[in-house]
Order: C-alpha cells, then structure tokens, then sequence
C-alpha cells in the first residue's frame, strides 16, 4: 500500500479532514480514481490545480506516474515561477 | 572584429576542470551583437504598413460598477477605426483549464483584460480604441464615455478578511475551510501544510520566538513595457507579434480569449526586454486581435509605464505571523507560519507556494503553514521569481536570526544545524532527493566577507532560500546543415542567455565547436509546443530537449558513417565531434561536418527532434550575506557589500548564471529597502512611474560576489538545476537583518524605507 | 496642423524629417526614421534606455522634442560601432555578459560612452553615479560595471 496525502484544504473539503490515505495502485491514475470512489468529486478538484510527488520527485501532470507498494504520495497544489 | 571572434570566445581548454569540453565555458551569447548594437527588435519595435494604434481606457476608480460605455463620440472621431469593450470578448466559463505553467481560470483572465460589469482596481481596462495615429487614439480614448457606480474598495489582506470589507466578487466561497461557508467573502482559499504535532513541538522547545512581519505589494520591474503588433484576416487568421514569456502561451491564452481555434493564431516572438514572471500572462494581445478584427488594420499597442504598474504583474504584498521553537542547543522542533496575502482582484496569490517554501530549508520535526489567498482592489498578482517565497522567507529567517540573537549562536551555524538535507521531509511533505543546501552554508561561512570587520553603524544580515524549480512540456529540433553549422530550434524567448546555454550543450552532446551551433527561437508556427520560459525551466528543460534532439542526430550521423565504409552501425562510436570505426581498429574518422557533406547520397537530412514532459527539477538552495551602513540622521540604508551563493547544479554558462544571482539580489534589495505600491484614500496608484516607484540604480549598490556551489542534479545530463528563481528568495531577510543588526531594533516591516527606519531608531 | 521639418545629423550623417509638435526626439527616431535602436521604458526620463547625444551631450530622448534637434548632431547606438568593428564598451559588455534581457543595452552604452569621452578613467563610484539615470533590472549593474571598466582600460590603452 501507497501512503498518499492530500493537503489539508483538499482533505477537508472532501475527506472530512483526513489527509493520510493507504491505497494500492500502480500509477497516480488509479491513485485518483480509487480516492473519488471513497470521496466523489475530488478527482475533479486533484485534475485542477494538482501537482504530485512520489517518493520525493515532483510531477506538474499528475496522470500515469508509476507509484511503487511503499511509495509515499504527496498531491500539492501546482508550482509556477517566475 | 572579426565575424570569428565576434561570434564566439576561442580562447579555452579543450577539457576543463569540470570534466566538459563547452559545458561551464563563457562564450559570448549568440544574440549578443544583435543587443548591443540596438538591432535586437523587441516587442514594441515591430511596424506594419497600414498599423493603427490602439489605446487602452482604464478605470480611475480602485472598485466600481460599470454603468454604461458610450463610444459613440470617439466612434464619429476622425481617424478611428475601431472601439471594442467587453461585450465583444466570449463570455468563459469559470472552470480552471491547464496552460501555461499553472492552470487558470479563463474567466477571470478575461475579466481581467477588459473589465466586465465591475472595475476591480485603479487602472483596470475598460474599452480600447484604435485610431490612424497615436495621438488620436488618445484623444478618442478619452472621448469614451463610461459611467462609473464607485463602490467602496479595499487594498490590505487583512481589512479585506473582516466581516464589513467591501465585497469584490459574489462568488467566491472560501475553499478549504469547515464547514463551507455560505456567504461569498474575499478569502478565496486556506490553505494548510502540517508536519508532526507543533503543540507537542512547542511544548518541547526551551526557546520560542515569535513575530508579525508585512510586505508590499510590489512590481516585477522590468525595463519593457508590454507591446504587441496583431494583425488579422478576413477569414479569421491571426498573426501576433509580442514581447512575452512564452509564444505559445500568448497563443493559447489569445485563442481562449478570443474565442478562436489555436491554430488560426500564429504568434512570432519578439526579443524579451525583461519579465521575471510578469509576462507570463496577456494583456493586451487579444484587444489587439479583436481591435484588427472590426478595423481589418493591423494594430499595435504599447503599454506606457503608468499603465504597467496600475494593471499589469505586480506579487502579492501581505502579512506573515511566524512562531518557532528550539531547543537550548539550536535544534528547531516547531515552526508555524499564518500567511495573508494578497492576491490582487481576482483568486490566485502565490500563498500556497509561501506555505511551501517558507520553512522547506530545514529539518523541523512540526510545523504548521497556514495561508490564506485574499481578493483586494489591486491588480491580479502575477508570477515574480519565486512567487510566494521571498515573503515567507523574510518572515522564517527573520525569526531565525532572532533565535540566533537570543540563543547567542552565530546564524549561519544555527541554519547549518537544521539544514535540509537529502531524505529530509520538507514541510510540505515529501523527501528531498540530492540537494546543496548545506554546502551554501559552508561556502557562506568560509567567505571572506563572512569576517570582515564591521563599522560603525554597520550591520551584517544573513538569509537562506529555497524554490522547487519546474521542467515541463518542452521541444527542440536539431538540424545538421550542409556544411556541418546546425542549427539548434527551440520555442521560448531567450529571457536572460537561454539561447547560449542550449548553444553550448547543443555543442557538448555533439561534440562540435560551439561557433558551429546556431541557436534559433521559432515562431509558433515553426516548433513543436513548448511551455513558456518561466520557472527557471528553460535551461533545463529545454535543454534536456535539446540534448535528446543531439542524441537523435549523432545516433543518424553513426548510421551514416556506416554506410559510407559499409560496417555495421554497432561498430560506430561517436567521439568528440567524429565518427570513429571501431571495427578497422585505425584511427579512422568521419568528422560531423564531413558526413553532412554527403547526406544527400546516405538518406538525406539529418535532424533530430525531441518533445516531452521534461520532469526531475532539482531543487534549489541559497544563501545570502548581506552588509549595511544606516545613517542615523536620515534613516537611510547603504548597502555596502553584498554575496550571493546558491547550489546551481551545473553552471552551463557561468556567467549569465552568476547574473541570475546578482540580479535576483538587486531585486530583492529594492524589495526590503525601496519598492511598494503607494495608494491614496481613494485607491489610486500614486507612485506609477520610476521616479516614485524607486527600483536600485547603480549608485545604490555595491559589487555583487557569487559563489557558484555546484551539487549536480541526477535528473539532468548536466546537472543542470534552475538558478534563476531562488537569488531572489533570500534578500528580503538578509536585507532586513542587516538593518536590524546596525539600527537596534527589529524591522519587520517592508520596504525599509528611510522615513520608516528613522521612526524605528528613534523609538528605541 | 502642418508638421515641421527638421534637418539634423545623424550618426554624421545628414537627416531630414517632418514631425509633429509634441513627437519626442524618441518618437521621431523611432517610428519617422526607424531607429528602434533606442528604447521606451518609462517616457518620463527614469529609465535611461532612451539615451542618446545631442551635440555631444547626454540626453533622455523621450524628454527633448522632436523639433528642437533642428540643426543638432544627434548620436544614438546606432552610430556606435565604427562599420564592423564593434566599439570597445559593445565588445566588453559582450565578453562581461553585462546584459541579460538587453533592453537597457542601448542606453547603457550611449551613456558610458559619453561618460568615457568626459572622464576616461573613473572610479567606480564615479561610474555608478554617472549611469545611475540608466535602469538595469536584470544584472544587479555588477556585470555592467565590470564591462565598462575593461572598456575604460582598452580605450586608455592598457
């Protein structure tokens, strides 16, 4: 199991708060749609303004990433620059 | 001089020290000559037969209701062509969409090019005008005759948060708080990143600091005004030409606006004459589209300076209460950071990033990063290096150097004892692979400057800063010309030498005199997409595109070699610049340029092309020491020396490197001491020129030193890491530190201003 | 109302234009003549880009009409370099990487020039002051004042 996090102001809009989640999947794809089953409406807003990191590298376009069993997942919000 | 000399310094080893031919050189930047002879053409240097010039009409009022717009006047104005305002713009949905860097809400970005309904900030577009000639157009602009309902309005984060602040948007729910809030305020989100338990932190710390620290809003500064030339035809093509951060990013950006298919746009980069962020957005490009749409003219606009401060950048100014505690030792076991910032008219603050960044540098067990994005009758926010960190910073390592002062231990050994390293949780949650942090404290400690005697009225500040750095979608194609030059084509604007860096690993992965490469910014017409330059990403990303373009083409000048002595491809080596035959065993070769002379009879052109979602950014660490002298009787900061060290992976040109530091200190130097947006009762810009608005002059600063501390990233074939975003992190701190140091007293509130630091020191 | 002709010089060159009253020098060389060589950054005489000579003498283009360079030799980057042969300050704001976007450049080199025609050896404070009215937002001057400098070195000879 993947431990996948969510910011807290994601959590709390659709995971009554809970940001540590354990979850089986192969690939940030099925992190996101096995975390709309539990919380419907949430892959909408993970699909916005996400970005993601798996065990400490940073993906802007989070979609197939692979994601490893004791992979640590974190969904944050998407970094720009100047 | 010669067109040889000109072009490229010849003067170098063939190997140097860090293990590269051309990688870490100083050639001159390809674009140079074009720059410094004034030839370069930049945004608003384009002109075509026929152009009209078109005007903006901008809102007097910081917050009003937008009764009527009668053009009919300036319409019956001898010379003009066309009147557009916002009922000629689609109207968007509000739903984010991906582009750019980071997605955006197309609506507001609408809104926000020209005011629909509500002027939200002095200075916001309300109608445009296109005339035969400038001063027309300015004549029928104020011919324009639009009927205001003004609404009270408000500029500050926190007045904006209180339960009576006037209300910009009725839409706006606060995300990110429990439970959802039913009535539509000014807080667009909270935001929140926690590590640990900091109430168990806190109660565990011997020591505990706190402090209130405030920022203005400032702008990006950049020395262009934006401009754009846009011309359209009657079956619904567009040409643009526009100083920008990124061509396709203007096209996009344009085609959603506009309502009009991506590819009915074209839009031909002029050179860039500054942006750190700041033109990362449109502004004016699709009035210009649609004002050639009703006049079939071409038309330009140009911004002047007033309009660029009142309605384009600038970042966030706000408000940063931070809290840390320590053990007797120095060991930091909680931080909390609450941030407010502003974020302009419309959502998207960099505050999120602030939250991230804010105690990123070090190792705390618990944390707690709260921030808030607050709408205020001001200009949307856009990106500014680092958007979101240098405030935070100023906030945490402000506080640090008070922890210092109060534990008695020297700053930068403090930060050396919780620096992040690798494996280090960040506070926003995942590990950090291979950083440099550490090694930036160690060459920060072992400066000379570090120990120079101090006189009197002196003070010495020391800051640390991180930034993520991005990559992204990037492309590049490589082309192997006849006589063996190549031309190497990229998509984004050469914002600072970009066109050198890809020069020079273009040349590496080849193998070839750095002279033979031809670096090429293409029109959107002419390359595959590539995001904007922006983020620091350009050299890395794009440059690892370009690498992977190189490895296409000396994979196909192998085969090549191949069939010109008939042996298989596998016994082909490219060495230095050369075909090698592994098979015969002799020191047989085929120079690059020599199979370029027959592609033609071994299958053609050859080129490679590379396109990918460029990801693997390292992360980047700086920090900063910085020297004042403050005058007693007027309050007037001098700074007096001034070093900057960053872990930059791999310099690819170290010069232009080392500018990414010094500039990103000058800026962050003019933060802390100059720069604010100042706003009268009414909410109108009071300061929208240079001459008010003070950015540092060369009189202001001292020499800038830099130390290049290079920890190369594994995600790149370099090592490359992004330079351009972290310099501007640190200063704030460093600044204000120093002047605290030599004043006596804390100064927590930016910019540092004379009359502000006389008032501090005479209170004390 | 009738444009006014104006008969100037050039980069030594003799120039003649019609322009409209309240055009600036700037506007003229740029939209009438085609010198986009010299830049807008502020139109209020702030930022420096627009420097060029008039008679010898430094100026803000923006800030002199259009009108009164009748019968003034006027020097802009243009001029600079002698055919191919780049001027010393080009090459060495080159060698140095003095310029990062290169929006400044112009005016930045029009200035040190006429600073290094009045004062051929300054000191660095001397430098900092004289192209104090040219804005720099990319390189924090350091670079710049190294490349004129090693301009200043060449053109005494060292």
């Amino acid at each position: 199991m993947a431990k996948v996090v969510l910011q807290a102001d994601v959590a709390r809009d659709f995971a009554g708060g809970q940001t540590e989640h354990e979850i089986l999947a192969d690939n940030i794809r099925q992190v996101i749609k096995q975390l709309e089953v539990a919380f419907p409406g949430i892959a909408q807003r993970l699909s916005e303004r996400t970005a993601v990191a798996v065990d400490g590298e940073i993906f802007q376009d989070p979609f197939l990433q692979s994601v490893q069993p004791h992979s640590e997942v974190y969904f944050l919000p998407m970094i720009d620059g100047g | 001089m010669g067109k040889e000399e000109t072009q490229f310094d010849k003067t170098k080893p063939s190997v140097n020290s860090n293990g590269y031919r051309v990688v870490g050189t100083r050639p001159i930047r390809p674009d140079g000559i074009e720059k410094v002879t004034g030839r370069a053409n930049f945004g608003a240097d384009c002109n075509l037969p026929g152009m009209l010039t078109g005007c903006i009409v901008r809102s007097p009022h910081a917050h009003a209701k937008i009764l009527s717009i009668d053009t009919s006047k300036a319409m019956k104005l001898a010379g003009v062509k066309a009147v557009v305002t916002a009922a000629d713009f689609p109207e968007l949905s509000p739903k984010h969409r991906g582009a750019g860097e980071s997605p955006v809400s197309f609506r507001d970005m609408s809104r926000n090019i020209m005011a629909r309904d509500k002027a939200l900030y002095d200075g916001h577009a309300v109608a445009a005008v296109a005339a035969t000639t400038p001063a027309i157009a300015q004549a029928a602009a104020a011919l324009i005759e639009v009927k205001y309902k003004v609404l009270p309005h408000v500029l500050d984060a926190r007045e904006a948060m209180k339960p009576k602040a006037p209300v910009l948007h009725d839409d706006i729910f606060t995300k990110g708080v429990d439970p959802k809030p039913s009535k539509a305020s000014n807080v667009a989100q909270r935001y929140e990143f926690s590590l640990g338990d900091i109430d168990a932190g806190f109660a565990s710390a011997d020591v505990t600091v706190e402090h209130d620290f405030t920022s203005q809003c400032v702008h990006q500064g950049y020395i262009e005004p934006h401009a754009c030339v846009a011309s359209t035809t009657e079956d619904g093509m567009a040409t643009v030409w526009a100083s920008s951060q990124g061509q396709f990013m203007v096209r996009n950006y344009c085609a959603t606006v506009c309502g009009m298919d991506i590819s009915k746009i074209r839009v031909l980069p002029a050179e860039i004459g500054g942006g750190f962020g700041g033109k990362t957005v449109v502004y004016l490009e699709p009035i210009a589209i649609l004002l050639s749409k009703k006049s079939g003219k071409p038309i330009k606009i140009v911004m002047n300076r007033e309009d660029v401060f009142r309605a384009t950048g600038p970042t966030s100014g706000g408000h940063a209460w931070v809290r840390i505690g320590a053990k007797k030792d120095g060991t930091m076991v909680a931080g909390e950071l609450v941030m407010e910032y502003e974020a302009g008219a419309f959502p998207g603050s960099p505050v999120h990033l602030g939250c991230m960044t804010g105690f990123a540098p070090y190792t705390i067990a618990n944390s707690k990063s709260v921030g808030f994005d607050v709408v205020v009758n001001r200009p949307k926010a856009a990106a500014y290096r680092a958007p979101g960190a240098p405030i935070a910073a100023f906030a945490v390592e402000s506080a640090i150097d008070i922890l210092a002062k109060k534990l008695e231990m020297d700053p930068i050994a403090l930060r050396e004892k919780n620096a992040a390293r690798e494996g280090t949780q960040a506070a926003y949650g995942p590990k950090f692979q291979k950083i440099g942090f550490i090694e930036t404290l160690e060459a920060a400690k072992n400066h000379p400057h570090y120990s120079i005697p101090l006189g009197p009225n002196q003070g010495r500040g020391v800051a640390s800063g991180f930034w993520f750095n991005i990559g992204g979608e990037s492309s590049a194609a490589v082309h192997v010309n006849e006589d063996g030059t190549v031309d190497v084509v990229t998509a984004n604007p050469d914002i600072g030498g970009s066109r050198a860096s890809m020069g020079i690993m273009a040349a590496e992965v080849l193998g070839i005199d750095v002279s033979r490469v031809k670096p090429i910014v293409a029109d959107t017409a002419s390359s595959a997409y590539s995001m904007l330059t922006g983020g620091s990403r350009v050299t890395f990303a794009v440059g690892q595109a370009v690498c992977l373009a190189c490895d296409q083409v000396v994979a196909q000048l192998c085969e090549r070699a191949a069939k010109i002595w008939d042996i298989e491809v596998s016994d082909v080596e490219w060495l230095a610049g050369s075909a090698v035959n592994r098979k015969s065993g002799k020191a047989g070769s085929l120079s690059l340029a020599e199979i370029a002379n027959v592609a033609g009879k071994t299958g053609g052109p050859i080129s490679g092309q590379s396109s990918s979602d460029v990801q693997g950014a390292g992360p980047g660490f700086g920090t900063h020491i910085c020297d004042v002298e403050v005058d007693p009787e007027t309050g007037r900061t001098t700074v007096i020396r001034y070093t900057a060290i960053q872990d930059v992976g791999t310099a690819i040109h170290p010069s232009y490197v080392e500018g990414q530091l010094q500039g990103g200190a000058a800026q962050g130097v003019g933060w802390a001491l100059n720069e604010e947006y100042i706003y009268d009762d009414l909410g109108r810009l009071q300061n929208g020129g240079f001459l008010d608005y003070r950015v540092p002059v060369a009189s202001d600063l001292p020499m800038i030193d830099t130390v290049l501390v290079e920890v190369p990233n594994p995600n790149h074939r370099f090592g490359v890491r992004g330079v351009g975003e972290v310099p501007i992190v640190p200063p704030l701190a460093a600044v204000a530190n120093a002047v605290s140091a030599a004043a006596g007293t804390r100064m927590a509130d930016l910019p540092i201003s004379p009359p502000k630091l006389l008032a501090a020191m005479d209170a004390k | 109302m009738a444009k006014h002709h104006v008969n100037t010089t050039i980069n030594g060159d003799p120039v003649e234009f019609l322009c409209d009253t309240e055009q600036t020098l700037l506007d003229c060389l740029r939209d009438e003549l085609g010198l986009t060589g010299s830049k807008e950054g502020c139109s209020s005489g702030d930022c420096g880009a627009c420097s060029v000579t008039v008679d010898g003498r430094l100026v803000c283009s923006c800030l002199v009409l259009g009108i009164e360079a009748d019968g003034c030799e006027i020097g802009t980057i243009e001029g600079v370099a002698n055919g191919d042969e780049l001027h010393p300050l080009q090459k060495h704001f080159l060698k140095e990487a003095a310029l990062q976007c290169g929006i400044c450049t112009p005016g930045f080199i029009v200035a040190a020039k006429s600073m290094l025609a009045l004062n051929p050896d300054p000191s660095e404070s001397e430098m900092r002051y004289w192209l104090a009215g040219n804005l720099c937002r990319c390189t924090g001057y350091d670079k710049i004042i190294k490349a004129v400098t090693n301009a200043a070195a060449e053109m005494r000879g060292e």
